[in-house]
C-alpha cells in the first residue's frame, strides 16, 4: 500500500497491470544523466566491447596473444607516419559524410541516402575531369568540379526532400531507395568510360595529365582533412549559432512550436536537406578529385552509412563528431592491420566494427534509462 | 527473335532472381508489422546464408565423395543452420531496438555490417580450408537436391516448365509467403500483431503483450529473410558461394516490401516482376552490356514510383505501418 | 428489501502529491440507472472514474459491487467486474474495422471469426439501437460512429456498468440525441450507467439522479426530478470564494482588436467557431469563460494566425501609427465611421487628454479643429489568413501564451535562453542569432519573476509546471505587447505562482494593453476580469460586467443551450 500511495499521475492503466504481476524490475527515464556519468558508461562499454573483439580474434585466428591484437590495432593506425596520414585523411571523408547528414537528423529527417549523394557528387566531379579536363584551365576546372558535385548531390538529396515537405512521403525509405538508384548509374558509368576493354574500371583519370587533380598541400593527404575541418567548424557555428540552424533545431524537437512562432517548416525541410546533399557531394569530390582520382559504385566504401552511426553516438554535435568518427576509424584501420597480421580475411575488420557499435548502440539505454529493482526503497523517488 | 522457349528461360531466370527477394521481404514484411524497420535485413539474409552453407559444408565434407548425401539431413541442416543463424540476427537486433529501446535505422544498419562482414569472413575462410583456386565455395551435392524439380515436370510440357521445374524451396518461399498473408488477414495472432504495429498504446490497453509481439515477428521474420540467403546459394547460384556474389538483393527486399504496400501475397508476383526487372535486358538483343547496369536500377525507381504514389494518394491500406521506426515505452505515452 | 446498488463508494480519496483529487467520496450506482456526475473542470470526477476502472487505485476508502467488496488495481479487474469505461481520447486502430477493433485483445477460445464478430457486433448494435457498419473502418468514421465503437467494444466484453467521460463533447447536437436514446434503451435493459458532465441541460434531459463534485469533493446526490438547473449550478460553482485580486480600473480603453463575426470549421467538418464577435480594449483584461472545448484553443490561434477561418475579420489597430485625420477634408460619414469604430483620437498638443468624440459632427470636429486640436486614427490591420510571421512583420505586436506550454509554446529540450529566442531570433539582418540579448532576458526573467532554476542554460522540460509558465508568460510579456492573450496561464500552478500570473496580466493591462484571458477557474474570473465573455460551442453567448457578474450567471451562459439546439436535441432522443 505504501508504494501504491506514491504512484505518480502519469502511470495510468498499464502501469496498473504491472503493479499486479510484480515485476522483478521497471524502467524509468533518466533525467539528463551528469556528462561524466554518460561518458563512463560510454567508455565502459568500449572497453567491454574490445574485450569480446579480442576474444573473437582469439577464436578464429588460432594461436594469438590478445595483447598481440590490441598492439596490432594501435599499430594500424599509428604504426608509421604514412598509417597516420591514411588514418587520418579517411577520418575525415567520414567525418565529412557524417557532417553532411547531421543537419537533416537534427531535424528529424532520417537521410540514410548519404551513399548514394556522395556518389552522384563523386560521379559529377569525374565526368568534369574526364570531359571537360583538358578543355579548361586548371584551377577553373576544379571550381567547375566542384559546383558539379555540390549541384549533384544537392538534387539527389532534393528529391526526396520535396517529396516529404509536400506529401509526408517516407524518407527514410526513399533516400534509401535512390541509393542503389546512384549506384547503378554510376556502374553503368565506369563500362562507358572503362579503361580497358571489358575491365568495368575507369582505372585513374588523367593519371599523366592529372587534369582536374585537387593540388596537393604539403603532401597527398592533407588537403581533405583541411577541408573537412574547415567544415566541422563551419557547420557547428552554423548549427549552434545560425539562424538556419536554430531553424532546424525548433523543427526537429516540435513542428507545432515551429507553426506557433511562423517557421516555414517545408522550406526548412528542403533548405536542410540541399545543404546535406551538397556536402555529400563535396565529399564525393574530395573522393574522386583530391584521393581516388576514379570512381567506382564501392566509392564511398559505406560511408554513407556508417556516417549515420558517427553523427548518431555524437549526438548531433559536430566537434563530439571528431571523437566519433575518429573511433569507426580507429576500428577499421586497427582491424585491417589484425586481418593482415594474423592473415584473416579483410571482411573480419567488419565484424569487429559490428560489435562494437552493438555495445555503443547499446549502452545508450544506460545513459538514458534506470533500471529500478522492485524492492529499491527508491521506486518512485 | 522472342519465342516461347526464350520466355521460358527468361521466365525461369525471374523466379530464381525473384525467390531470394520474396523470402527477404516476407520476412520484412512481418518485421515491419509490429512497427519495426529493420535495416538489417541484408545482414540477416547474408548471416542466414553462410550459416546454411557452413552447414551443408560440414555435412557433405564428412560425407566421402562418391557416397550419396541422405537427402534428408542434407536439406535439414543446411535449412536449419540457416534459420538459427538468422535467428540469432533476428535477438540481435530485438534485443537492441524492443529492450534496449536503440534507434532502429542505426541498429538495423549495424545488422548489417556485421552480417555482410561475418557472412564474408566465413565464406573466405571456408575458401581457404578447401584450397580451391578460384575465390569460391562449391557445394555441388546439396546443390543438386535442393534443385531437383518435381518429378513430373517434364512430362507438362510449357505448364510444366514453367512452374514446375523449380526445387522445391521455390515453392516453399511461395508457400510461406501466401501463409504470412493468411496470418496477418485470418487470424486473432495477426490482427493483434497488425494493431502492435499501427497503435502500440491501443493494443497494449486491449490487454495484448507489446514487447512479445514484437520479438516474434522480428525474429520470425529474420529466420524467413535468412531462407531466402541460402536458397540464393543453394539453387539460384548452383551451390556456389563468393564473397559479395549476394550483392544488393537484401536492399531489394526491403523495396520490394514497398512495391506490395506490405501484402506478401502480393509479393509472390512482386518477386517476379523484380526478377524480371533485374534481368529485363535480357530481353532485348543487341543492347550493350553497360546497359544492363541502368536495367537494375528498375525495382528501386518503381519502388520510388510506388512510395510517391501512396503517400501523394494517401489510400490508407497502402501506408506503412503507423508506428513503423518508433520505439514504444509505455510510460512515455 | 432492495437490491444492493450495482456499485458503490465509500470515503475514497486519491491524492497526486499535494493536490487533493478527491476527497472523502461516497457514491452509489444501482441497477438500470443513470447517474450524472456533475462537476466544473478540475472538480475530480475524471479521477474518481479512473479509480472505478483501475486506472488509478485509491489512497483510502472501500468500492463494493453488489453489495461485495472489491479490489480493483487494473483495467482488467474492472473488467471482471463488468465496468467498462468510454474515454474522451479513443483507443482505436484506425485501420481496423469496427469489428475488428472490438475483438482486438479478446481471447474467447474460440475460433477467430471476424465475420461472426461482425454479426455479433450487429446484433448488440440492433439491441440498442446504435447506428454502427461493423466492416466500417475507423478512418472512414465520424467522432460519433468512433465513439459508438468503443461503447459497443466494452458491451462486447460484457460490461454492465458503463461509464462515460464527458461523451458528449464532441458530438453535433443530433448526434447527442441518438447517443442519449440509446443510453435509455441501456437502462431499460437494467445496466447502470455513469455519465460525467457539466452540461446542466444534459444531465436533466437524460439522467435519472445527479452526484455533484465540487474541486474534489462529494457535495451531494439529488434526484434529476426534484431538481433545476439553478440549484444544480449552485451546487456545483460553490459559495463565492474571495480570492483578493487587484484590480485596478481600466484606463484609455481604445479598441485595440475587433473580432467580426468569424466562423472556423474544423478536419471533421464541425463548426468549432461560429459568428463569434467582440472587442478587445486596450487597458482592460477581457476574460474568456466556457466548458472545455468550447472553441477558445481555435478562437486564440484564429487571431494568433494558426487557424484557417470560413468567415468574418480580425481587425487589429496598430496604435504604434498615428494617421493624421483632417476634419475639414473628411466626409461625415468618414468621420462618423472612425467614431464609431473608436478610432477617432484627439491629440491635444497641450493637454494630450483623450476626449469622448461620441455624438460629435463634422462641423463640431471642424470648430475643435480650428481651435488647435488634432485627430488622428491608427490603421485598421485584417489579420484574417494571416501566417504569424507575416501579422509579425506587419508590425502587430501580438503574445500568446498557449494551453500547451511544452508542446507549442516552448521547446522542452531547449534551454531558457533558446526559448527565449523563439520570439526574436529572426530579428536584423544577420545570418547569426544573437544570444546575448536572449541570456540578459532570461536572466532577468528568472530573478524578476523568482524562476527556481539551477540557471539560464537548463532545459526548460526539467523545470516544475510553475516555472515553465513564468518563463513563457516573462517571454510573451518580454515582447512588448499590444495584445496579450493567455490560455488557462494558470492551470497546473500552486498558489503563490497563480498570483505571480495573475499581477503580471493585471500590471500589463495597467500598462495599455489588451489582456485576453481565457480562463476556467470561475472565481478566478469573476475577480480577475473587467469584462467577460462567455462561449458556448463555439458561439457567444453572454458578454458580462466583470465586476458585477456572478459565478452561476456565467455558469448557466456556459452550459445553457438555446432553443434550437435543444429542439434538435429532444427532437431525435425520442
Amino acid at each position: 500500500m505504501a508504494l501504491l500511495n506514491k504512484i505518480p499521475k502519469e502511470n495510468s492503466a498499464a502501469e496498473g497491470q504491472k503493479r499486479v504481476k510484480e515485476p522483478l524490475f521497471h524502467i524509468v527515464k533518466r533525467d539528463a544523466p551528469v556528462w561524466y556519468k554518460a561518458w563512463l558508461i560510454r567508455a565502459a562499454a568500449i572497453v567491454l566491447a574490445l574485450l569480446l573483439c579480442a576474444v573473437v580474434t582469439v577464436l578464429l585466428a588460432r594461436n594469438v596473444n590478445p595483447l598481440d591484437v590490441f598492439k596490432a590495432m594501435i599499430s594500424g593506425n599509428f604504426g608509421t607516419v604514412r598509417r597516420i596520414w591514411v588514418m587520418l585523411q579517411s577520418l575525415s571523408i567520414l567525418l565529412c559524410v557524417s557532417l553532411a547528414l547531421t543537419p537533416a537528423f537534427k531535424m528529424r529527417f532520417w537521410n540514410i541516402g548519404g551513399e548514394g549523394q556522395i556518389l552522384i557528387g563523386g560521379l559529377a566531379t569525374a565526368a568534369c575531369m574526364k570531359l571537360l579536363g583538358a578543355k579548361m584551365p586548371p584551377v577553373l576546372l576544379i571550381f567547375v568540379m566542384l559546383a558539379a558535385s555540390i549541384a549533384a548531390g544537392a538534387i539527389w538529396a532534393l528529391i526526396p526532400a520535396v517529396f516529404k515537405a509536400q506529401w509526408n512521403t517516407n524518407e527514410t525509405l526513399f533516400t534509401l531507395m535512390m541509393n542503389y538508384v546512384a549506384i547503378q548509374i554510376v556502374s553503368y558509368f565506369t563500362m562507358v568510360w572503362e579503361a580497358h576493354k571489358g575491365s568495368a574500371n575507369i582505372g585513374i583519370i588523367n593519371s599523366k595529365t592529372h587534369y582536374g587533380w585537387l593540388p596537393q598541400i604539403g603532401n597527398e593527404y592533407l588537403l581533405s582533412i583541411i577541408v573537412v575541418l574547415a567544415l566541422t567548424v563551419a557547420m557547428y557555428i552554423y548549427l549552434r549559432y545560425s539562424k538556419h540552424g536554430y531553424e532546424i533545431s525548433v523543427v526537429g524537437e516540435s513542428q507545432n512550436t515551429a507553426r506557433y512562432i511562423g517557421i516555414n517548416v517545408k522550406k526548412v525541410i528542403i533548405r536542410t536537406m540541399i545543404l546535406s546533399g551538397a556536402l555529400c557531394g563535396i565529399a564525393g569530390f574530395l573522393l574522386v578529385g583530391s584521393i581516388d582520382h576514379t570512381i567506382t559504385p564501392t566509392s564511398s566504401n559505406n560511408r554513407g552509412f556508417t556516417a549515420i552511426m558517427v553523427s548518431w553516438l555524437a549526438k548531433f554535435n559536430p566537434l563530439m563528431m571528431l571523437l566519433t568518427s575518429f573511433l569507426i576509424v580507429f576500428l577499421e584501420c586497427g582491424a585491417k592491420e589484425i586481418t593482415t597480421k594474423f592473415s584473416l580475411d579483410k571482411s573480419f575488420s567488419d565484424i569487429l566494427t559490428g560489435i562494437i557499435l552493438f555495445f555503443i548502440i547499446g549502452c545508450e539505454f544506460f545513459i538514458n534509462y534506470q533500471i529500478k529493482f522492485r524492492h529499491s526503497q527508491k521506486e518512485v523517488a | 527473335m522472342f519465342t516461347m522457349v526464350r520466355f521460358v528461360t527468361l521466365f525461369h531466370q525471374a523466379v530464381l532472381q525473384g525467390i531470394p527477394i520474396l523470402y527477404g521481404s516476407t520476412g520484412e514484411i512481418l518485421t515491419e508489422k509490429s512497427g519495426h524497420l529493420n535495416l538489417g535485413i541484408p545482414g540477416v539474409m547474408y548471416f542466414g546464408a553462410i550459416s546454411g552453407v557452413i552447414g551443408a559444408f560440414l555435412y557433405e565434407n564428412n560425407v566421402p565423395t562418391g557416397e550419396a548425401l541422405n537427402p534428408v539431413l542434407a536439406i535439414l541442416i543446411p535449412m536449419l543452420s540457416a534459420m538459427l543463424g538468422s535467428l540469432l540476427m533476428g535477438l540481435i537486433y530485438c534485443f537492441l531496438t524492443v529492450s534496449l529501446r536503440a534507434n532502429q535505422n542505426v541498429t538495423g544498419l549495424a545488422i548489417t555490417t556485421f552480417g555482410v562482414g561475418f557472412g564474408n569472413f566465413f565464406g573466405a575462410s571456408l575458401v581457404k580450408i578447401t584450397k580451391s583456386e578460384v575465390p569460391s565455395l562449391a557445394l555441388p551435392r546439396t546443390s543438386l537436391l535442393f534443385q531437383t524439380q518435381l518429378p513430373f515436370a517434364d512430362k507438362l510440357g510449357v505448364f510444366g516448365q514453367l512452374f514446375m521445374s523449380f526445387g522445391f524451396m521455390t515453392y516453399l518461399g511461395v508457400l510461406i509467403a501466401i501463409l504470412a498473408a493468411l496470418f496477418l488477414r485470418k487470424t486473432r495472432t495477426g490482427l493483434h500483431l497488425r494493431a502492435v504495429g499501427e497503435n502500440p498504446a491501443t493494443a497494449d490497453a486491449a490487454g495484448i503483450n507489446v514487447n512479445r509481439y514484437k520479438y516474434s515477428a522480428t525474429c520470425i521474420g529474420s529466420m524467413i529473410a535468412g531462407l531466402g540467403g541460402l536458397f540464393y546459394v543453394l539453387d539460384a547460384s548452383n551451390g556456389i558461394w563468393a564473397n559479395g556474389a549476394f550483392g544488393d538483393r537484401g536492399w531489394l527486399a526491403i523495396a520490394l516490401v514497398i512495391f506490395v504496400v506490405w501484402r506478401p501475397d502480393l509479393g509472390v508476383p512482386g518477386s517476379i516482376v523484380f526478377g524480371f526487372l533485374y534481368i529485363s535486358y535480357l530481353f532485348i538483343d543487341g543492347l550493350p552490356m553497360r546497359a544492363s547496369e541502368l536495367f537494375k536500377m528498375a525495382p528501386y525507381i518503381v519502388t520510388i514510383i510506388v512510395l510517391i504514389l501512396t503517400s501523394v494518394r494517401k489510400n490508407r491500406e497502402h501506408q506503412p505501418p503507423a508506428s513503423l521506426g518508433l520505439s514504444y515505452f509505455r510510460e512515455e505515452r | 428489501m432492495q437490491a444492493a446498488p450495482a456499485i458503490e463508494l465509500k470515503g475514497v480519496t486519491k491524492t497526486f502529491g499535494h493536490v487533493v483529487a478527491n476527497k472523502n467520496v461516497n457514491l452509489e450506482v444501482r441497477r438500470g440507472e443513470i447517474l450524472a456526475i456533475l462537476g466544473e473542470n478540475g472538480s475530480g470526477k475524471t479521477t474518481l472514474m479512473n479509480m472505478i476502472s483501475g486506472i488509478y487505485f485509491p489512497d483510502e476508502g472501500q468500492i463494493f459491487i453488489d453489495g461485495q467488496e472489491v479490489t480493483i488495481r487494473s483495467p482488467k479487474d474492472a473488467f471482471n467486474c463488468g465496468i467498462g469505461m468510454i474515454h474522451q481520447h479513443f483507443k482505436l486502430v484506425d485501420l481496423f474495422t469496427a469489428a475488428e477493433n472490438i475483438i482486438l485483445g479478446v481471447n474467447d477460445g474460440k475460433k477467430y471469426n471476424v465475420k461472426e464478430a461482425a454479426v455479433r457486433v450487429q446484433e448488440i448494435a440492433d439491441r440498442y439501437g446504435f447506428i454502427l457498419d461493423p466492416n466500417k473502418k475507423i478512418y472512414d468514421m465520424s467522432v460519433s460512429e468512433k465513439q459508438t465503437v468503443e461503447i459497443i467494444k466494452v458491451l462486447y466484453r460484457g460490461a454492465d456498468i458503463l461509464i462515460l467521460d464527458e461523451p458528449t463533447a464532441v458530438l453535433t447536437p443530433q448526434e447527442t440525441g441518438r447517443l442519449f436514446s440509446v443510453l435509455r434503451n441501456m437502462r431499460d435493459d437494467g445496466k447502470s450507467i455513469i455519465i460525467i458532465t457539466h452540461k446542466l441541460h444534459e444531465v436533466l434531459s437524460l439522467s435519472d439522479r445527479v452526484s455533484v463534485l465540487r474541486k474534489g469533493e462529494y457535495i451531494g446526490t439529488v434526484n434529476t426530478a426534484e431538481t433545476n438547473e439553478n440549484e444544480l449550478t449552485e451546487m456545483m460553482v460553490g459559495k463565492k470564494i474571495t480570492l483578493n485580486i487587484d484590480r485596478p480600473e481600466p484606463k484609455n480603453m481604445k479598441n485595440r482588436l475587433v473580432i467580426n463575426d468569424i466562423t472556423s470549421v474544423d478536419a471533421f467538418g464541425h463548426t468549432v467557431l461560429d459568428h463569434v464577435s467582440f472587442i478587445a480594449r486596450s487597458g482592460e483584461i477581457l476574460g474568456i469563460a466556457g466548458i472545455a472545448g468550447s472553441g477558445q484553443r481555435e478562437l486564440l490561434e484564429a487571431i494568433a494566425g494558426l487557424q484557417q477561418l470560413r468567415s468574418g475579420e480580425i481587425v487589429y489597430y496598430d496604435p504604434k501609427i498615428d494617421i493624421a485625420v483632417d476634419a475639414e477634408k473628411a466626409s461625415e460619414e468618414e468621420l462618423q465611421t472612425l467614431i464609431a469604430e473608436d478610432n477617432l483620437i484627439l491629440r491635444d498638443p497641450e493637454t494630450r487628454v483623450r476626449a469622448d468624440l461620441r455624438g460629435k459632427t463634422k462641423a463640431e470636429l471642424e470648430r475643435m479643429q480650428a481651435g488647435g486640436a488634432a485627430f488622428v486614427r491608427h490603421p485598421r490591420v485584417n489579420l484574417r489568413d494571416k501566417t504569424p510571421t507575416e501579422i509579425r512583420e506587419m508590425g502587430v505586436r501580438l503574445s500568446f501564451v498557449p494551453e500547451d506550454r511544452l508542446g507549442m509554446g516552448l521547446v522542452g529540450n531547449m534551454d531558457i535562453i533558446d526559448n527565449m529566442m523563439l520570439r526574436s531570433y529572426k530579428k536584423g539582418m544577420s545570418v547569426f542569432v544573437d544570444r546575448k540579448n536572449p541570456r540578459n532576458l532570461a536572466e532577468e526573467i528568472i530573478s524578476e519573476l523568482e524562476v527556481v532554476t539551477p540557471g539560464p542554460t537548463t532545459p526548460v522540460r526539467r523545470l516544475s509546471g510553475g516555472n515553465v509558465q513564468k518563463v513563457l508568460v516573462g517571454r510573451e510579456i518580454a515582447a512588448n505587447p499590444k495584445v496579450l492573450m493567455a490560455a488557462y496561464p494558470v492551470r497546473g500552478l500552486d498558489i503563490n505562482s497563480s498570483y505571480t500570473i495573475y499581477n503580471l496580466l493585471t500590471k500589463q493591462k495597467e500598462s495599455g494593453v489588451a489582456v485576453i484571458f481565457v480562463g476556467e477557474d470561475l472565481d478566478v474570473l469573476v475577480e480577475l476580469c473587467d469584462r467577460i465573455l462567455v462561449i458556448n460551442s463555439g458561439r457567444v453567448t453572454g458578454l458580462l460586467d466583470g465586476r458585477s457578474a456572478t459565478k452561476e450567471e456565467i455558469g448557466l451562459l456556459m452550459t445553457k443551450t438555446d432553443d434550437r439546439q435543444e429542439g434538435e436535441a429532444d427532437g431525435s432522443a425520442e
